[in-house]
């Protein structure tokens, strides 16, 4: 498995952003994409991850072997940390949380609401869940927004033996991630804008 | 050959039916004048409803094509799911409020002929429920069409709409019908002569129907173009925005 | 796909809100429409189907939108559509958790409203099955609505606009199966047109709810 990701082109709200984005992730290697707000990081993640149909371009992995990590944690509030891993777990039809908890230090919380966690330690559930879908390639949104940096480097941690297991992690970040690795900027794929759609001539 | 396809292209759309339009909407008068003259003024009374019955020039044709619109709907809706054709999903769009007209004026027509032949403005027979029932269908979808931002979106989740709800509507008309037997006179027109109303209300009736075919056709073309215009300046202005 | 409907279950149970708020409203329809149109229980008991049946329709509808919204906002909804599980699943299994938590009360509480309006005892087995026959329909409408109308910021008006026409075949079906019971009448006709409208919502419907929130996602 491999991720290589080729001429690949984005639109959020119907308008091209990034366009001839090319990068290939082997196994055991991570990317860190960086660029400016508004560029398109989340839009060429969530394309990635199969939410939204690329303008063009192509990429080799399939959805299925991508676990996404969105902004949002998809917690809900009144079901306990261990409650909320058990069901992705049972989602992805793997079994066993024991190691997503103890990978970020929820074991303590396990039997507490999510509506009573902290933000960091929301999130800290919410990056567990990626452990816990046991699939190859993680593509993550911010994944270190409010975490300590205790947090951080368990977050690290997390990531370096999910590569040495030989995953691949694709992370747009604006933080440092405390470990060596790969960056990607996308500011010179953004997507010029009087390009014109064959199609859509006179609409735009 | 050229094919018909060639019209989804928004510029080679908006060309052609800027040359056609004048002509179609002379076509349109002049048909709608001639049909309802002929029908209103040079056509006997009924012998029961007397001249009531003449609202029937407009009654008809405005049933027939509030049923037409949405069928026509339906078919660019498909089309623009199927082939993608931005122009068809505007299509789609800008029949909406014309079927709702039609439908209305359908409603008003018929509370108008009916209120002094069944002594009521309205009833809840079959077919004024399944009338209402379509002018529902219609402002949900309009309403759809409205409340998103996205154009794309708007389209697809407009045309899933249309087509989930024609299949609702043919339920409907049925479970209305098993409903209430209903006071409506049968079809005015049929394959089946028996029923037919007689010939000296049928011609001027097909011209009626004819000038609201013809207007339909107008409509939908102006308000298409009107919508490919509104699509370009959001286009432009987003294109604005990026530089 | 099982750990959905339990899930969604589990919610609905701890939010409290789930099983009540269809329930209390049914409750407070039935209980309304007496003062409304008088005591007379020869009147009460011709116009109960009507009501029995337009009360479990309002109450369904009244908690349509959370269907999907609640995961569309805490981000659930990405994850799930790119979890392996295939996203008409997931629709069918939201619709199932609604027809549990919504549905089936109103089934069983039915009867009892049924003798607050003085509806013929010989209807009340067909009021019990008809609800259940066309309350699952209502609720995988109310899906498909709900998916169509999740990415909108109020899309409660909208959706009960969207929804109210799909309605009208089951309302009709189900309020004509009661009637015919209460009357004595053949019931076969209203009975299956009840269950094959459910058959076939829940079997096409989750297709287009599913393109639906696809559409939404993107």
């Amino acid at each position: 498995m491999e991720l290589t990701v080729s001429d690949l082109a984005c639109a959020r709200g119907g308008i091209p952003v990034l366009e001839a984005v090319s990068f290939a992730l082997r196994p055991g290697e991570a990317l860190l994409l960086r660029g400016p707000n508004g560029i398109g990081k989340t839009t060429l993640l969530r394309t990635l991850a199969g939410l939204q149909p690329a303008l063009a371009g192509t990429a080799s992995a399939p959805p299925e072997a991508i676990a996404y990590a969105a902004h949002a944690d998809g917690l809900k509030a009144t079901l306990s940390v261990a409650e909320n891993l058990t069901f992705w777990a049972r989602i992805f039809g793997t079994s066993g949380i024991d190691a997503a908890l103890a990978a970020f230090d929820l074991g303590d919380l396990a039997g507490r609401q999510a509506q009573n966690l902290s933000a960091g330690q929301k999130r800290r559930l919410g990056l567990a869940r990626l452990l816990v879908t046991g699939r190859p390639i993680w593509i993550l949104d911010e994944p270190t927004v409010s975490l300590d940096v205790a947090s951080v480097t368990l977050f690290g941690q997390a990531v370096r033996a999910h590569l040495a297991g030989g995953g691949m992690a694709l992370i747009a970040t604006h933080i440092d991630p405390g470990f060596d690795v790969a960056e990607l900027d996308l500011t010179r794929f953004r997507a010029a804008p009087q390009r014109l759609d064959d199609f859509d001539e006179a609409f735009a | 050959m050229a094919s018909l396809w060639q019209y989804a292209n928004p510029q080679k759309f908006v060309q052609t039916t800027g040359a056609v339009l004048p002509a179609l909407a002379v076509l349109t008068a002049l048909a709608l004048i001639a049909g309802l003259v002929w029908g209103f003024f040079f056509t006997p009374d009924d012998f029961r409803q007397g001249s009531t019955v003449k609202i029937i020039y407009l009654h008809v044709p405005a049933a027939l094509m509030a049923i037409n619109a949405w069928l026509m709907m339906l078919v660019a809706s498909l089309i623009w799911l199927v082939r993608r054709h931005h122009v068809s999903a505007l299509a789609a769009r800008a029949a909406a409020p014309v079927g709702l007209t039609m439908t209305v004026i359908a409603l008003l027509t018929g509370a108008i002929w009916g209120q002094p032949m069944w002594g009521t403005w309205w009833a809840w027979d079959p077919r004024l429920t399944s009338f209402l029932i379509l002018g529902l269908f219609y402002l949900g979808y309009i309403a759809l069409w409205a409340a998103i931002e996205d154009p794309d979106a708007a389209a697809d989740l407009t045309a899933v709409l249309c087509m989930v709800g024609s299949v609702f509507a043919v339920l409907s008309r049925y479970a209305v019908n098993f409903w209430n037997q209903g006071l409506h006179q049968g079809a005015s027109l049929s394959m089946d002569a028996e029923e037919n109303v007689a010939d000296v209300f049928y011609f001027p009736l097909l011209v009626c129907i004819a000038g609201f075919v013809l207007l339909f056709v107008t409509l939908v073309l102006l308000r298409t173009r009107t919508e490919i215009r509104a699509r370009r300046i959001k286009a432009l202005l987003a294109r604005e925005r990026m530089a | 796909m099982i750990a959905l409907l339990s899930r969604d279950l589990a919610l609905a149970v701890r939010a409290g809100g789930g099983f009540g708020l269809g329930l209390a409203f049914f409750l407070i329809v039935t209980v309304l429409v007496p003062f409304g149109v008088g005591p007379e229980s020869a009147t009460l008991s011709r116009i109960a189907p009507g009501i029995l049946w337009v009360g479990a329709l309002l109450a369904c509808l009244l908690s349509l939108d959370r269907i999907f919204a609640l995961d569309y906002e805490d981000g659930s909804l990405d994850l799930l559509a790119t979890a392996p599980v295939p996203l008409e699943g997931v629709v069918a299994m939201k619709a199932a958790a609604h027809w549990v938590t919504t549905g089936l009360p109103l089934v069983l509480a039915a009867p009892v409203l049924g003798v607050l309006l003085n509806l013929a005892p010989a209807a009340m087995g067909w009021l019990v099955l008809g609800l259940g026959l066309g309350t699952p329909a209502l609720s995988m409408i109310g899906a498909f609505g709900a998916a169509l109308t999740v990415g909108l910021k109020r899309g409660g008006l909208l959706l009960s606009l969207l929804v109210l026409p799909l309605y009208v075949p089951t309302l009709i079906f189900g309020a004509e199966l009661v009637a015919r019971g209460a009357a004595g009448q053949v019931t076969a006709t209203p009975a299956a047109m009840l269950a094959a409208i459910t058959l076939a919502t829940c079997a096409l419907l989750p297709f287009a709810a599913a393109a639906a929130l696809r559409v939404n996602l993107r």
